[in-house]
């Protein structure tokens, strides 16, 4: 299912340079949702440089990301981990039938005060 | 004074309040907002995909909107305020995407990033001044404890967003001053509220919302302020622990300067 996502794909799409990381961890250790993650923002750093990318494009991590940009902001190297994990989350996602959240799913998680705005990004982050 | 505004889906559906309120405060400070024609939803997520041109588009008519009109372009939701803002600077610095993103449009002039996008309350602060704010309220909120909620849309990153300082911003607190109430401060208030994720992971959102509000609860907090709609949304919907009263600064703006609703 992913392994045809190549890792010059992921850095075509970033932009981002893994090998500016130095490993220290502040991205991680700064991201909010960490704890629901399997592989953390310096991980996704370092494993796309290894190109370890199916590993990644087969983890729900890659929806679990905030886009809060805590990583990109705090990291001193200015390598912007959130770019590596929205580009392999869209690496998958613009497969054929590879859409994590459909319009059909979104009558189901609606309530009266959800804004207009939750629906437009959940539709931008995680289908195509 | 004279901005194009660009109010966003949302403020025209769940959030009216927070158009409406920032409406009629503006009208009370002399500050005229000409709602840009025909614009579309700016797609409430900044595209980070060097490669997306299509989702850049609609931030792009707009700033060409106001550029054609020589004003600068008012934004008020924080998630309008980021994309429209970063898109911006796309077209500003990134060949590729400006040229492309041009070759799409056909606009009368090609559009090369020279709108400068304000948020409501960097013209409170930078246009209007936090003095004058203070001088044309009527009703102070005296003894309000408000905790200032900026979340991660209006700060990150910094270099682009340039309203503040991320680390310790002061815009909020300073505002809520003006308005004869006092800023609360503790730890998450720049810290992510769980956005889109409520969708997908309600319980990873109500944790976020769990930290923030006990943080400005323990500090004695009587109510939280956003300029977000999801926020104000996560904020009230996803708290289980403590409940804490969520408003919008503007509600806050129009209730001070003595606006009947
Ligand atoms: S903060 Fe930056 S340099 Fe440090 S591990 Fe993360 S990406 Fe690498
Ligand atoms: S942008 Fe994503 S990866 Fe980075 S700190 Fe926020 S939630 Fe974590």
């Amino acid at each position: 299912m992913s392994g045809n996502i190549c890792t010059e794909d992921i850095l075509r799409i970033s932009g981002v340079n893994p090998r500016k990381c130095m490993q220290c961890g502040k991205c991680s250790g700064t991201c909010p949702n960490f704890d629901e993650m399997e592989y953390h923002p310096h991980q996704f750093v370092s494993m796309v440089r290894k190109g370890q990318i199916d590993k990644l494009a087969a983890s729900k991590s890659i929806y679990k990301c905030l886009s809060c940009f805590a990583c990109v902001e705090r990291c001193p190297r200015n390598v912007e981990p959130a770019k590596l994990i929205e580009a392999v989350r869209l690496a998958v996602i613009r497969q054929q039938g590879m859409d994590y959240m459909r319009p059909d799913d979104i009558p189901a998680l609606l309530d009266d005060k959800l804004p207009q705005q939750a629906i437009v990004s959940a539709m931008r982050k995680y289908r195509k | 004074m004279k901005f194009s505004y660009y109010p966003g889906c949302t403020l025209k559906t769940k959030a009216k309040e927070l158009d409406a309120a920032g409406r009629k405060a503006a009208a009370a400070l002399g500050v005229e907002l000409e709602e840009i024609e025909n614009w579309q939803c700016c797609g409430a997520v900044y595209p980070q995909a060097t490669d997306e041109i299509a989702t850049r588009l609609s931030s792009v008519r707009a700033l060409s909107a106001a550029e054609e009109k020589g004003q600068e372009l008012l934004t008020l939701c924080s998630a309008c305020h980021h994309v429209i803002k970063r898109v911006n600077e796309d077209m500003r610095t990134n060949a590729d995407i400006r040229l492309r993103a041009n070759n799409y449009l056909a606009l009368e002039k090609p559009y090369t990033g020279a709108t400068n996008v304000i948020h409501y309350l960097e013209m409170l602060r930078d246009r209007v001044g936090f003095d004058n704010v203070k001088a044309a309220v009527k009703n102070p909120l005296k003894g309000r404890k408000i905790a200032a909620y900026y979340g991660c849309l209006l700060l990150r990153p910094s270099k682009v967003m340039a309203m503040d300082d991320p680390e310790n911003p002061s815009i909020l607190e300073d505002f809520i001053k003006a308005i004869g109430a006092t800023p609360v401060i503790y730890s998450q208030r720049n810290e992510c509220c769980g956005g889109y994720i409520a969708l997908d992971d309600k319980a990873a959102a109500q944790k976020r919302v769990d930290a923030i509000i006990s943080g400005a609860v323990a500090a004695g907090a009587d109510t939280i302020v956003t300029a977000c709609p999801l926020c104000m949304y996560n904020l009230d919907a996803n708290a289980t622990k403590h409940v804490l009263p969520v408003q919008y600064f503007t509600s806050l703006l129009a209730e001070a300067l003595g606006i009947v609703e």
